[in-house]
């Protein structure tokens, strides 16, 4: 792993990182790396993951009373915590 | 004056049932001790200023003849817990105005039963941390030598339990956030099996790992809130039922992965103090038998692959947008950037560069998806263990609470997890149990004689609190006679 790896993996994850952040995490991630690595040597050829897997929403049909899968929630809370709004929308940059 | 020191949440239950003191004497209490030992402990990021209000309905229900196993018991509540209407930070920069616009089902739960919350309390930055020192808020000190770390995540609620500032706490568990710090300050620390209780409303940090645990003075205390807790949520996708696992009984049958505890990095002094506990459990009746789990010595690199994998997904929606900190850029990806780059700390931007790594083209099969097969490779293993034994034990931590700043280099401070990751890696519940004290060598005159608590872990099967409950109680019984025989340990 070298700096430019760092600096890849900021972008990918959309985080804006200092010179110096960089050369720490990248200090860091070899010696993190290092540790985790010894998952290499496991023998997995014969493992197919088991996972159990069942529906546990319920079925797309009108709800009743007790099914509703919400919580009572603050609409205005909600709206106070936007950046910026309009009219009780959320107003973000253009996109294109 | 109410006795913090010596009170229990059964016992200020029956004192408040028997009117000896009210629900506002004693959360009064309480806010004056927090006001004495806060600042330097700092174990509350907040404590809410309608503590007496909430104090007082409980009154008004306790009058009315109504009676629950926490009303108007006060409680500290791990910031990471949404409650609605109060702020909520995950003890971070990007989140530090945020407010929950709705209640947690934990925090539901509580409140019906008339509980009281005195504030929110201190973690290590989206509780990724063993030592509470990665908040974006300070760090929290802890009580037993407050030149060293609580441990963490759940440090500050560990700290309010364990210095009176809270009669109860609910902390998270993702890899041993609250049996860790629980070991370290001397209480009780308890995560439940995955899925037991619903982490609707708990901020997210390893979705297939994370558990909302109690944390207590004693393990009645802590099953007292873990049974105001649990419970099948149709909010949670992954929430369990009663009869999701099959009930155990216990054959008095104890494992000890001796390999994993006699490995390198466990103090020797945590070993003896492990051997003696090991003793005391003989004495009652135990057999104890040494088990061998291959791929044990492998749960902690397991543990930092998917973690920081589920966790660079779930911290994804934190980008400046819909709510929290909020950087202006010249274009909608510069926004994301500084957003980011300004409101996360470290540790948390270390975790997410990680999982990003171990989910990326190229490095996914090798990492993650070797990862999630060795998970269930181990997960055989601990179900083939159980049936033969009841528990498995191990000491919560390799090593006592550590000084401030001791650990810089972040994987020196991942081993601090050893002995708890399996239990969330596996999904089966967990306990830490207070098992004695340590004596610091080599201080100074004026310290001498300062001692650090340890603690022991029991593991049970799936869906076995009950058994954990039970024997820590014995466990705690035994200690305390052993303890008024000898002194101290």
């Amino acid at each position: 792993m070298n700096i430019k790896d760092v600096e890849n993996l900021a972008n990918l994850a959309r985080i804006e990182l200092g010179e110096d952040e960089k050369e720490k995490i990248l200090h860091d991630m070899e010696s993190i790396l290092g540790y985790i690595r010894q998952i290499e040597e496991v023998k997995v050829e014969d493992m197919k993951s088991e996972y159990n897997i069942c529906n546990v929403w319920r079925e797309d049909s009108p709800a009743t009373a007790d099914e509703i899968e919400s919580r009572e929630f603050s609409r205005k809370l909600i709206v106070d915590q936007f950046p910026d709004n309009q009219d009780g929308f959320l107003k973000v940059k253009k996109i294109l | 004056m109410i006795d913090l020191k010596n009170l229990t949440i059964k016992k200020a239950r029956k004192a408040l049932d028997a009117k000896e003191f009210s629900a506002v004497d004693l959360a009064s209490a309480y806010l004056a001790e927090i006001k004495n030992k806060n600042k330097e402990l700092n174990a509350y990021l907040e404590v809410f200023d309608d503590v007496l209000e909430q104090a007082k309905t409980a009154d008004e229900m306790i009058a009315r003849g109504e009676s629950y196993p926490l009303l108007g018991v006060p409680l500290a509540i791990k910031d990471v817990i949404l409650i609605k209407g109060r702020r909520v930070s995950s003890a971070s920069k990007i989140l530090e105005n945020y407010v929950a616009s709705y209640d947690a089902t934990v925090i539901d739960k509580l409140k019906k039963q008339g509980a009281v919350f005195l504030g929110r309390t201190n973690t290590d930055e989206f509780a990724m941390g063993g030592s509470t020192e990665n908040s974006a808020f300070g760090v929290t000190r802890n009580p037993h030598d407050v030149s060293r770390v609580a441990g963490g995540s759940s440090g500050g609620s560990v700290v309010a339990v364990a210095a009176d500032l809270a009669l109860g706490a609910l902390g998270s568990d993702t890899g041993g956030s609250v049996r860790e710090p629980a070991a370290f300050c001397g209480i009780v620390g308890m995560k439940p099996t995955y899925g037991r209780v619903s982490r609707y409303g708990l901020i997210s940090m390893g979705s297939s790992l994370d558990c909302i645990g109690s944390i207590a003075k004693n393990s009645e205390d802590a099953q007292i809130i873990y049974n105001a807790i649990y419970g099948h949520d149709v909010l949670d996708s992954t929430s369990i039922t009663d009869k999701t696992y099959p009930k155990s009984s216990i054959n008095k049958t104890i494992g000890v992965p001796w390999d994993l505890v006699n490995g390198e990095g466990v103090d020797l002094k945590i070993k003896e103090n492990f051997k003696q506990s090991i003793l005391k459990f003989e004495k009652l009746g135990f057999k104890i038998k040494d088990i061998s789990i291959k791929n044990l010595d492998l749960a902690l690199a397991i543990y930092y692959i998917i973690m920081p994998a589920e966790a660079s997904t779930n911290l994804a929606r934190f980008d400046g947008v819909r709510y929290g900190l909020h950087k202006d850029g010249k274009n909608l990806l510069e926004d994301y950037m500084l957003t980011k780059g300004k409101g996360f700390g470290k540790e948390v931007s270390r975790r997410i560069l990680l999982g990003t790594y171990v989910l990326s083209a190229g490095y996914y099969d090798a990492y993650y998806g070797k990862a999630q097969a060795a998970r269930e490779i181990l997960k055989k293993e601990f179900s083939k263990v159980f049936a033969d034994v009841d528990f498995i034990i191990t000491p919560t931590t390799p090593f006592v609470a550590w000084k401030i700043g001791e650990k810089s280099d972040p994987l020196s401070m991942y081993l601090a997890d050893i002995f708890t990751v399996t239990a969330n890696i596996v999904g089966v519940p967990a306990i830490s149990v207070p098992s004695g004290f340590l004596e610091i060598e080599g201080l100074s005159a004026d310290e001498a004689g300062k001692k650090l608590p340890l603690g022991i872990q029991f593991m049970a099967p799936h869906g076995g609190e009950d058994l954990l409950f039970e024997v820590g109680k014995k466990f705690e019984e035994i200690s305390s006679a052993s303890d008024s025989a000898l002194g101290a340990i």
